[in-house]
């Protein structure tokens, strides 16, 4: 059989469209916004700002995306990344370097397993389910804390996040890497289509004989994963751990980029890439906002405006009128 | 208006989807106070034809009146405003709601603006009595049978009381009893006026209940004819497009009778389920399962695929005990079930054709053992030609199929997975007559491959041609079996009668 014309547009192309939309805009507006300096063996710039803030958000977005793919939602993990900081920052000026990156991680991985554990066996609404340990996870961080911002000075662990590899911050590479890794697992091997079919229809897939719990628990722990290594990544550029405002609202953003990207939050077809460009184009709109002195108490509101925009244009009835819009003229 | 101008006069109807031509420049008249059947393969364009007129999907063009006025509902909500009502063909009810909530659904009585909860009860049961029904209308929807859910959107769709009536396979999962019950409303509602869309692919039913056929194919219009004039030869020639093949021969058993059976339930019981059944399924042979509504044949089908666990007796399964605790145990063992809701229990909407397929096949090789694209596509392509599977292309969504080719589709994905035994429940619904035909063989290799296969089928014709053996089952208990010679529809009815 031929390969079918696409009836529909490339489910990528409105994140990218908005994203070259606001560089546009900047290139316009906002001086030097595109100047970018090779400094001490590593880019400086506006750009490079951006993609280094956004990584955080771009890795916890990987994990979120899949867990939205298989219908569910992870709102713990930025209480997640406020425990492994906290590990993290307690274990930083006694533990050896693989000692302090293992635990952190260990603790993403346990309470992702936690929360993939409530919602397959004690069958939680996902939304519950991780809304316990959104909940209880800053307590958790304050105990490891006992309730103090701990700070530090060990160069090994400040260096993740504040050195560059060939010219660019570690925390790109970090994002970057994990999201290869994300993509080629799904694609590579059966299991993006079995979680795009575990969040399409979960009981024609237990029917069928896809261990559909052992999916769940799996992207559970992976967000979980990804929560932990963002919470590393934190705590290392601020040199400290911060039990209360340590990924504040990071679940929100990651939420948004993968909506952005076009996964859709009943479940079911994902993209990774989409999160990766929602990630971005959040991060640049805040960036923009910043240099244009828009107060930060306003700031949500473009943010907002912008999410709907996207959401609006991939929404299935617009889409079938634009492709019809776009193949009458093709 | 003049007596014997149309109630309906559709114009040079047309309707694309993509690539996909489902509906090309249709004309069609359905007189006052007549019968119509809507005949056609699956994916011929009946239930495209049918969405448009209700405003479920926009037409692209051509005219449409409805008691000489132009008609162009913009949702099914304003199409029974204006005097018409559907059963799709899909069962668009809302499982969570209960049957009185599902038949008087956004029509409400009303009382000091507040639903009025009673009223909706009583309405929902003169609904269903006329139907012949006494049920329990608080129970949830989603927990009737699919042949009850099916009855109440007919009740649904009866409520409305329209001037034109469309039928979209009502009939596809339903036994004789109900059947007839439909038809006498029908009639009654012919007689009263009420003119009739009626689409199904059992061609008797046709002919006992229409008064006019239109014939469509792949999606252009080929004959209208009064029923009469267009005998049944004729009738599938229009169809097919060509003369059909004879059918084939009923099957015996591949294995001799004595052999070890594949499988043995015996004293099996559930509460709410099943009281009692024993049911022996041999290599190599197909057995039937046939009673009424209710009798409990999904119900049993259940239990051998690990979905509900029996509280009392046992299975074996090439002479060990079988307990499975989820369909992944029964899958394991070799076991498949094809279940009767293929909307909530079957597909995988959004996912292509080749993806439902190869589902069964990837899930039981895990994760990691991918098929490769190649293989999945050459499994995919084999089907859809064996099974003549009407898609544009193997990536299409499945939910862009009609529905007959779904359930084809669902068919592939166990064939696909070559299991030892394989249970179908109602696997013919809504499936066009080639392609039960094309069924029938597929069951017969598997059954000469030496596999087990359990059919559950209320077309009892369909059971005596594909079945050795057929178990019938009573108010949830087998009460019996019957063996090849002398198999006959009558034999089973009787069966089912004389047992008290
Ligand atoms: N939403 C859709 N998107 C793309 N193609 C569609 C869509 N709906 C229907 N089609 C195509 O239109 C054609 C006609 O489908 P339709 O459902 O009307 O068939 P049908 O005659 O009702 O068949 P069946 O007997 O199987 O119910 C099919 O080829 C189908 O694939
Ligand atoms: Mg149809």
């Amino acid at each position: 059989m031929p390969e079918p014309r696409r009836a529909s547009l490339p489910p990528l192309l409105w994140p990218l469209a908005a994203l070259a939309l606001l560089l546009c805009f900047n290139f316009l507006f906002t001086p030097g916004f595109f100047s970018v300096e090779f400094r001490d063996g590593r880019l400086v710039g506006t750009l490079i700002d951006i993609l280094n803030h956004s990584s955080k958000v771009a890795i916890v977005a990987v994990g979120m995306t899949l867990v939205i793919a298989t219908g569910g939602v992870d709102l713990s993990v930025g209480a997640v990344v406020a425990i492994c900081g906290a590990v993290a920052a307690t274990l930083a000026q006694r533990a050896p370097m693989p000692v302090i990156v293992l635990a952190a991680l260990g603790a993403g991985l346990a309470a992702g397993l936690c929360n993939g554990l409530l919602v397959t066996r004690l069958r939680l609404q996902p939304i519950v389910a991780t809304l316990v340990l959104m909940v209880a996870g800053r307590g958790v961080a304050q105990l490891i804390t006992d309730g103090l911002i701990i700070t530090f000075e060990r160069p090994a662990l400040v260096a993740v996040a504040n050195r560059s590899l060939l010219a660019l911050p570690i925390p790109v590479w970090i994002a970057v890497g994990i999201a290869a890794l994300a993509a080629a697992f799904t694609r590579r091997t059966a299991a993006g289509m079995l979680i795009e079919a575990v969040g399409d229809n979960d009981r024609a897939c237990r029917y069928s004989g896809v261990n559909e719990s052992r999916l769940r628990l799996g992207v559970y722990a992976f967000c979980g994963l990804c929560a932990g290594v963002a919470g590393l990544i934190e705590c290392s550029y601020i040199k400290a751990a911060d039990a209360n405002n340590a990924g504040l609202f990071l679940e929100l953003d990651a939420i948004l980029a993968a909506i952005i990207g076009g996964t859709a939050l009943a479940g079911g077809r994902f993209s990774i890439a989409g999160s990766l460009t929602g990630a971005l184009l959040i991060q640049a709109l805040t960036k923009t906002m910043y240099m244009h002195d828009v107060s930060a108490d306003v700031a949500p509101l473009p943010k907002g405006l912008a999410v709907l925009a996207v959401c609006i244009l991939q929404a299935p009835r617009v889409k079938t009128s634009l492709a019809r819009w776009a193949g009458g003229r093709a | 208006m003049p007596a014997d101008s149309p109630l309906l006069s559709v114009r040079s109807l047309s309707k694309r989807f993509g690539a996909v031509v489902a509906l090309d420049s249709i004309d069609l008249d359905v007189s006052p106070g007549s019968i119509h059947a809507l005949m056609g393969e699956n994916g011929a364009g009946k239930s495209t034809l049918i969405r448009c007129l209700m405003g479920a999907v926009r037409r692209d063009g051509g005219t449409v009146l409805f008691e000489g006025t132009a008609c162009d509902p913009a949702s099914p909500r304003h199409a029974e405003a204006a005097g018409l009502s559907t059963v799709f063909q899909e069962v668009g009810l809302i499982p969570h709601m209960s049957v009185a909530e599902n038949i008087t659904l956004g029509r409400e009585s009303r009382r000091w603006g507040l639903i009025d909860r009673r009223e909706a009860r009583a309405r929902a049961r003169r609904a269903l009595a006329r139907l012949g029904l006494t049920i329990d209308v608080d129970q949830e929807l989603g927990g009737c049978s699919i042949a009850l859910q099916q009855l109440v959107a007919i009740a649904r769709a009866l409520d409305v009381s329209a001037r034109l009536l469309i039928l979209d396979e009502p009939t596809s999962s339903l036994d004789r009893r109900e059947t007839a019950e439909l038809f006498a409303v029908l009639r009654r509602l012919r007689d009263e006026g009420v003119g009739i869309i009626f689409v199904t692919h059992f061609l008797e039913q046709v002919y006992q209940l229409c008064d006019r056929i239109t014939v469509l194919r792949d999606g252009a219009h080929v004959v209208t004819r009064d029923t009469r004039d267009l005998p049944r030869p004729q009738l599938i020639a229009a169809m097919l497009g060509r003369t059909p093949a004879a059918p084939g021969a009923s099957v015996t058993s591949a294995a001799p009778a004595d052999a070890a059976p594949l499988l043995r339930a015996t004293g099996l019981r559930r509460r709410e389920s099943i009281e009692h059944a024993d049911l022996t399924i041999p290599r190599g042979a197909a057995v039937g399962l046939a009673g009424l509504l209710g009798s409990g044949r999904s119900e049993l089908a259940r239990m051998l695929f690990g979905i509900d666990r029996p509280q009392g007796g046992r299975i074996e399964l090439n002479g060990e005990t079988f307990s499975p605790r989820s369909p992944r145990d029964a899958i394991a063992r070799g076991i498949a079930l094809t279940p009767e809701n293929r909307k909530s229990d079957g597909i995988v909407p959004n996912l292509s054709v080749r993806e439902n397929i190869v589902l069964a096949l990837q899930a039981r090789r895990g994760v990691l053992r991918s098929l490769s694209r190649r293989e999945q596509d050459a499994i995919a392509d084999e089907f859809i030609a064996r099974l003549g599977i009407k898609t544009p292309h193997r990536e299409a969504p499945i939910s862009t199929l009609s529905g007959g080719n779904q359930q084809k589709a669902l068919l592939a994905r166990w064939l696909a997975a070559n299991p030892a035994l394989l249970i179908l429940d109602e696997p013919t619904r809504g499936i066009d007559i080639g392609a039960k035909q094309e069924i029938e063989s597929l069951i017969r290799g598997l059954i000469n491959g030496g596999a087990g296969v359990l059919f559950i089928s209320s077309e009892l014709s369909e059971l005596v041609r594909a079945c050795s053996r057929i178990v019938v089952l009573k108010d949830r208990r087998t009460i019996g079996e019957l063996r090849a010679p002398g198999l006959s529809e009558e034999h089973i009815l009787e069966a089912i009668a004389a047992h008290a």
